[in-house]
C-alpha cells in the first residue's frame, strides 16, 4: 500500500482569509492525503509544534495580509532549529512578485500566486513527500 | 516507489536511539517512531518491542460518543485542567479516512489550539485508513509510544461511528461516552450496547438547555459494573462548566482500577486481545506470501473450493502447517549439537 | 404585462420559432455548450419572454422608484439627482501615509472617504503587541490611539466629508476615537456623515475577524444603534455585509439571503432591547459584493430591496418610509482579479462597477488592477477612481432610473433571487436562528461547498478565467511594489510608547475600571468606551478589557 502523504495547512498572523486554504485541504484530501488543518491564528510556533507532533511531509502557509515576509521564514528558521529542517514549506496568499525570490532564498521551496490550479498543488506536496 | 525520505533516514541500529529519545521526552522521536508503526514499516516490530517494556504508567482514557457532541472541545478543556495540576497529557485523535479517495481532514488539533505550545502536551491526528470502526489500527501503538515518553494520562478520542466504542472500551483504562441533549420533542435514542461500555457518561454542551431528561434516562438505565457505578456527569465544554467534576470522576476511577486489582485484570485482557489480533495478522501475512505456507493455504484453498474439503479442516491443516514450518525455522536456527551430544 | 389571451398566443408564437428558425438555427450552429450558468453556477436559458414573469402582477413586483417595493431604485431620480458616492477604500502604513493617500483620492475627484485597518487593529491589538509582529499597515492603516485617529484626518474637514471605516470586532472603540477626534476639531456630532462596518454576524460566517463570542458582540451593535440613534443622528451605524461573504465562496443567492437575515437579526436584537424600529432602522444601510455576471449581480441589488422593503414594512411594522430603505455601498469583487495579465483586472472592475450602477448602488469603490499583489499604488488606485468618472460622465447609464428594469431576463433573475433568499429565511429559521445556525456551521458549509465547487469548475474549465486556466501568456507581470517603511513602524511605535508615559495615570485606571464594569453590567458601553479614549487608553487596552470580561469565541470547524 502506498504510504499516506501528510500535508499540514496552516494559516500563520491575524489573516482570517480561509477560502483558499479550505479548498486546497479539501484537494489534498480528494487526492488520498492526510491534512490537518490548523486553523486561524496560528503563530509560527503553533505551526511548527504542530508539524514535529504530526510528523507530516510538508507544510502549506496561507496568508493574504501581507505579512508573509516576517511569517514564513520564521517557520522555516524555528523547522531547523527543531532539527525538522526536512519538512518541505511551501506558501501562498496575496505575494507580490518581488517578494517570491525572497521567500525562495528563506527557505520556501514554493510560492503559489492566486489562479494556481489545485492540480499543481496537489502534484507538488506528492513530489514534496517522495522527498523531490 | 522511493522510500518517502521523511522517514528514518539513519541505520536501524539508531532505533534504540529514538527510543531513548523518547524516553527523555523527545517530541520529535515520538513522532517519528509513531509514523513508523501506523506505516508498518519493517522495523515496526522491533521499536514496538523497544518501547513496551517502558509502557504501563499512563492513564488511558477513551472517549466515544456520536459526531458533533463535542468530544474535541471537552478534551481540549480537559487538557488544560490536568496540566494546571501538573500533569503531562497525551491525545491521540482519530478521525475517518474517506473510502473514495483514501484522504483525510484531520480536524481535531484545531480544537486545541491553545495548547498547541505547551510543552507537557502532545497531540496525535490519526485517519482510520480503512479499518472498520472508529479507531485507526496504530491507534493504540500510539499511546504506547506516548505512555514510553513518560505521560501520565493519554485522552483517545474516537470518531464515533461503527463499533468504536466496543474498541475502545477493550483498550482503554476508562471508557468516556459523550452524548448531548437532543433539542425538541424528539425521543433519544442511543446506539445499542452503549449503556453497557461506559466507565463515565457526559452529557455535554448542556449550555444548550434540555438536559434534564437525558441525565435522568441515563442515570436510570447505566448499570454498576465490577463495584463501579458510572457516574453521569453535565458538562458545558463552551462555558467551561463542570470540567473539574469530571476531572475529579477520572481520576477516581483510575484509583478504583488500582485499588480492585481491575487494572491488571484489564492489561492482561488488553494483552490477550493484542497477542491474538498480531498472531491472526502474522498468520495472515504469512499465508499471503510466497512461502510453504501460502502454497499450502493456495491448495487447501482449492480442495474447499472444489467441495472437496471443509473450511473448518481446511483450517485446522493450515495450523499445523503454520506450527510445523515454524518449528523447522526453530530448528533451523538452533546450533548444530555436536554429533553424540545427548538433548537434555 | 399581457393577459391571459395574449399569453396563450405569445406560447404559440413562441413554440413555432421554437419548431422553425430555432431549430434551423441550431442545425446549422449548434450551441457552444450544453449548459450556460452564471458565475453562481445558475442555469441561464436561451431566452426570456414575458411567459416568464406570468406570475405576479406588475405593480407588486416593480413599482416606481422612490416608492414602496422600491425594486428599481430607493430615490424617484437616482443618479439625475445625485450620483453614487465614488468611495475608494484605502489604508496602509501609518496613519500619516494613509493620509496623504486620503488627500490623493479626493484631490482626484473621490466624494467620500473609506478607511482601511491593518491587520492589529481589525483584532484590536496595537502595533506593539506580540500578536502584531510582521502585521503593521500591511492590509491598511494602523489606528492604535486618537492620536492615530488625529494624524490620520489631519486637514481633513470630518463635518463635510463622510467617511465610512471598515471595522468589525473593535467597531465600537474606533467609533468612539474617530467621535473624539470630531469632538477635539470642533465639530458637533450632530453634523458627522459616515459609517462604521460594525457586522459582527457575517464575521462569524465568512471573514473571521471577530473578537468575542456572538452575545457580547451583538451587545455592541446595539449599544451603537441606540448611542448613534441618540447623539450622531447622521451615522450609519452598521454597514450589513454581503461582500464577505460572497468573497468568501457564496453564490449570489447565498450572498443575498445571508446578508438580508442578519440584517433582519440585527433588527430583532435593537427591537428587544426595547426601542423602536423606526428609531433605529433608517440607519442600517447594506455593503454587497459586485461581481462578473452582470445581470445576476442587478437582479440580485433589486431583489435585496424588495425583501428588505416588505420585511420592515409587514414584518417588523416599520412606520417611517425611510425605515424600508436599503441604501447601500458596494464594491467590486476582488476575488474575482487575477494575477496574471493584471491589466485585464481594469476590465473586470468596470464591467462589476457598471453593474453596481444599473443596479442603484448610493456608493461604490472600485477595486484597483494590482489587488492580486497588494495595497494598491497611486496609478492604480486612480484608475480605478477613472473608471467610476467614466460611467457616471461618459457611458449614459446614469441618465435615467433603471435603465434595465422591464428586461424579461432581469426580472426573471430579480423573482428567483427572491425565492432563493426566502427558501434560506426558512431554512435559518429551523435550525433556530442565526445565531445557533453560525454555531451550528451552517452558512461557514454552505459558502465553503460553494467555493470548492467554484474552484472545481474551474479546475475542470468549465469554467473559464480569461489569464488563468485559459488565455495564458508566459510574461513576468509589471507590478510598481508599494512597501510600508521600517520607519513608519519605528514611529508607531514610538509614540505608543510616549502616549503611556504622557498620559494621567490614575484618570486612565478609573476609566478603564468603569468600562469594565460597564461591560460587566448593562448599560451602554459606548460613553465609557468614549471616555476611555479621552483619557488616552489605546485600541489594545480597551479591546483587552473587552476580552477578560467577554471571553474569545471558537469557530465550528467545516470544510
Amino acid at each position: 500500500m502506498a504510504k499516506k502523504i501528510r500535508v499540514l495547512i496552516a494559516k500563520p498572523g491575524l489573516d482570517g482569509h480561509d477560502r483558499g486554504a479550505k479548498v486546497i485541504a479539501r484537494a489534498l484530501r480528494d487526492a488520498g492525503m492526510e491534512v490537518i488543518y490548523t486553523g486561524l491564528r496560528q503563530t509560527p510556533e503553533d505551526i511548527v509544534e504542530a508539524a514535529i507532533q504530526e510528523d507530516v511531509d510538508a507544510i502549506g502557509l496561507s496568508c493574504l495580509s501581507g505579512a508573509h515576509m516576517t511569517l514564513f521564514p520564521e517557520v522555516v528558521k524555528l523547522l531547523k532549529r527543531r532539527k525538522s529542517g526536512d519538512i518541505v514549506v511551501a506558501g501562498g496568499g496575496i505575494i507580490p512578485e518581488d517578494d517570491v525570490p525572497k521567500l525562495k532564498k528563506a527557505g520556501i521551496k514554493e510560492v503559489f500566486g492566486p489562479g494556481t490550479p489545485l492540480a499543481h498543488i496537489v502534484d507538488f506536496f506528492r513530489k514534496a513527500a517522495k522527498g523531490g | 516507489m522511493a522510500r518517502p525520505v521523511r522517514r528514518l533516514r539513519r541505520p536501524r541500529e539508531s532505533l534504540r536511539e529514538y527510543v531513548d529519545d523518547l524516553r527523555h521526552g523527545d517530541k520529535r522521536a515520538a513522532a517519528k517512531l509513531i509514523s513508523l508503526i501506523e506505516d508498518d514499516e519493517p522495523e515496526a516490530a522491533e521499536a514496538v518491542g523497544l518501547i513496551h517494556p517502558h509502557t504501563g504508567r499512563a492513564h488511558v482514557v477513551g472517549f466515544t460518543g456520536p459526531p458533533g457532541v463535542g468530544k474535541s472541545s471537552l478534551i481540549n478543556r480537559l487538557v488544560r485542567a490536568f496540566r494546571t495540576r501538573g500533569k503531562r497529557v497525551g491525545v491521540v485523535a482519530v478521525d475517518p479516512t474517506s473510502p473514495f479517495t483514501g484522504g483525510a481532514v484531520l480536524g481535531d488539533r484545531i480544537r486545541m489550539a491553545e495548547t498547541g505550545t505547551d510543552p507537557g502536551v502532545f497531540i496525535r491526528s490519526m485517519a482510520t485508513r480503512g479499518h472498520a470502526g472508529g479507531l485507526a489500527l496504530a491507534t493504540f501503538d500510539a499511546v504506547r509510544v506516548l505512555d514510553a515518553m513518560g505521560l501520565d494520562i493519554i485522552f483517545v478520542e474516537t470518531v464515533g461511528a461503527g463499533q468504536s466504542e466496543v474498541e475502545i472500551a477493550t483498550r482503554a483504562h476508562t471508557t468516556v461516552v459523550v452524548e448531548m441533549p437532543m433539542t425538541g420533542d424528539v425521543v433519544q435514542t442511543m446506539k445499542a450496547g452503549i449503556l453497557e461500555i461506559g466507565d463515565v457518561y457526559v452529557v455535554n454542551k448542556v449550555d444548550l438547555g434540555n438536559a434534564d431528561t437525558l441525565v435522568a434516562n441515563l442515570k436510570f438505565q447505566v448499570l454498576a459494573r465490577d463495584g463501579w457505578t458510572p457516574p453521569v456527569v453535565r458538562t458545558s465544554a463552551l462555558e467551561e462548566r463542570g470540567i473539574a467534576d469530571l476531572v475529579s470522576v477520572l481520576e477516581k476511577h483510575r484509583s478504583h482500577l488500582k485499588s480492585t486489582g481491575q487494572l491488571r485484570r484489564k492489561e492482561e485482557a488488553r494483552a490477550r486481545q493484542e497477542i491474538l489480533e498480531n498472531a491472526r495478522r502474522l498468520l495472515a501475512d504469512r499465508v499471503r506470501s510466497l512461502s510453504p505456507l501460502g502454497k499450502s493455504f493456495e491448495a487447501l484453498a482449492a480442495e474447499v473450493a472444489a467441495r472437496r474439503l471443509d473450511p473448518h479442516t481446511a483450517a485446522s491443516r493450515l495450523l499445523k502447517h503454520a506450527g510445523r514450518s515454524a518449528i523447522r525455522g526453530a530448528v533451523r536456527r538452533r546450533p548444530r549439537r555436536a554429533r553424540g551430544a545427548r538433548a537434555s | 404585462m399581457a393577459e391571459a389571451e395574449d399569453l396563450k398566443e405569445l406560447e404559440r408564437r413562441h413554440r413555432r420559432w421554437e419548431s422553425t428558425a430555432l431549430r434551423e438555427s441550431l442545425d446549422a450552429v449548434p450551441e457552444r455548450r450544453e449548459e450556460f450558468v452564471t458565475t453562481s453556477s445558475r442555469p441561464v436559458a436561451r431566452l426570456y419572454t414575458p411567459l416568464d414573469l406570468a406570475r405576479t402582477p406588475d405593480a407588486e413586483r416593480l413599482g416606481n422608484p422612490g416608492e414602496f417595493p422600491f425594486t428599481r431604485g430607493i430615490h424617484p431620480t437616482m443618479y439625475r439627482g445625485r450620483l453614487w458616492t465614488m468611495r475608494m477604500f484605502a489604508g496602509y502604513g501609518s496613519a500619516e501615509d494613509t493620509s496623504r493617500r486620503f488627500k490623493y483620492l479626493i484631490e482626484h475627484g473621490e466624494t467620500g472617504l473609506s478607511v482601511a485597518f491593518d491587520m492589529p487593529t481589525l483584532y484590536g491589538y496595537d502595533t506593539d503587541e506580540s500578536e502584531a509582529k510582521g502585521e503593521f499597515g500591511t492590509c491598511g492603516v494602523a489606528v492604535s490611539s486618537l492620536e492615530d485617529m488625529k494624524a490620520l484626518f489631519a486637514g481633513i474637514d470630518v463635518g463635510s466629508i463622510s467617511t465610512s471605516m471598515t471595522i468589525n470586532g473593535p467597531a465600537a472603540a474606533v467609533w468612539a476615537m474617530y467621535l473624539a477626534m470630531a469632538e477635539a476639531k470642533g465639530v458637533p456630532w450632530t453634523k458627522l456623515r459616515g459609517t462604521i462596518q460594525n457586522d459582527i454576524l457575517k464575521e462569524y460566517q465568512a471573514q473571521k475577524e471577530w473578537l468575542f463570542p456572538p452575545e457580547p458582540s451583538m451587545r455592541l451593535v446595539v449599544d451603537t444603534f441606540e448611542f448613534g440613534s441618540k447623539h450622531v443622528p447622521q451615522w450609519n451605524t452598521i454597514s450589513i455585509s454581503g461582500y464577505h461573504i460572497r468573497e468568501a465562496g457564496a453564490t449570489a443567492g447565498q450572498e443575498l439571503a445571508f446578508t438580508l437575515a442578519n440584517g433582519l437579526e440585527y433588527v430583532r436584537w435593537g427591537v428587544d432591547r426595547g426601542m423602536r424600529v423606526d428609531e433605529f432602522a433608517s440607519r442600517l444601510s447594506f455593503f454587497f459584493n459586485a461581481h462578473n455576471d452582470l445581470f445576476e449581480e442587478i437582479a440580485k441589488y433589486r431583489a435585496a430591496r424588495r425583501i428588505w422593503a416588505r420585511e420592515m414594512r409587514d414584518t417588523f411594522g416599520a412606520k417611517n418610509p425611510r425605515s424600508w430603505l436599503l441604501r447601500f455601498h458596494a464594491q467590486t469583487a476582488g476575488v474575482s482579479l487575477t494575477a496574471q495579465q493584471p491589466e485585464v483586472n481594469i476590465v473586470r472592475t468596470t464591467i462589476q462597477a457598471l453593474a453596481a450602477v444599473l443596479g442603484g448602488t448610493q456608493s461604490l469603490h472600485t477595486n484597483a488592477y494590482d489587488e492580486a499583489y497588494q495595497v494598491p499604488n497611486e496609478k492604480a488606485a486612480r484608475i480605478a477612481l477613472r473608471t467610476q468618472q467614466i460611467l457616471a460622465h461618459e457611458s449614459g447609464v446614469a441618465n435615467t432610473v433603471d435603465p434595465l428594469g422591464g428586461s424579461y431576463y432581469l426580472e426573471w433573475l430579480t423573482d428567483r433571487l427572491e425565492e432563493e433568499s426566502y427558501a434560506y429565511f426558512d431554512r435559518i429559521q429551523e435550525l433556530g436562528g442565526v445565531i445557533p445556525a453560525i454555531r451550528k456551521g451552517f452558512f461557514q458549509q454552505e459558502i465553503a461547498n460553494s467555493a470548492y465547487r467554484y474552484q472545481r469548475e474551474v479546475e475542470d474549465r468549465e469554467r473559464i478565467i480569461v489569464g488563468v486556466n485559459d488565455f495564458v501568456v508566459d510574461e513576468e507581470p509589471e507590478v510598481e511594489p508599494l512597501r510600508v517603511t521600517e520607519a513608519s513602524l519605528r514611529a508607531q511605535v514610538e509614540r505608543l510608547r510616549r502616549i503611556r508615559k504622557d498620559r494621567d495615570r490614575r484618570k486612565w485606571e478609573r476609566a478603564l475600571d468603569r468600562l469594565r464594569n460597564a461591560c460587566e453590567g448593562d448599560e451602554n458601553t459606548m460613553p465609557h468606551i468614549l471616555d476611555a479614549v479621552r483619557a488616552s487608553a489605546t485600541l489594545g487596552e480597551i479591546s483587552g478589557v473587552m476580552r477578560e470580561v467577554f471571553g474569545a469565541w471558537e469557530e465550528p470547524l467545516l470544510y
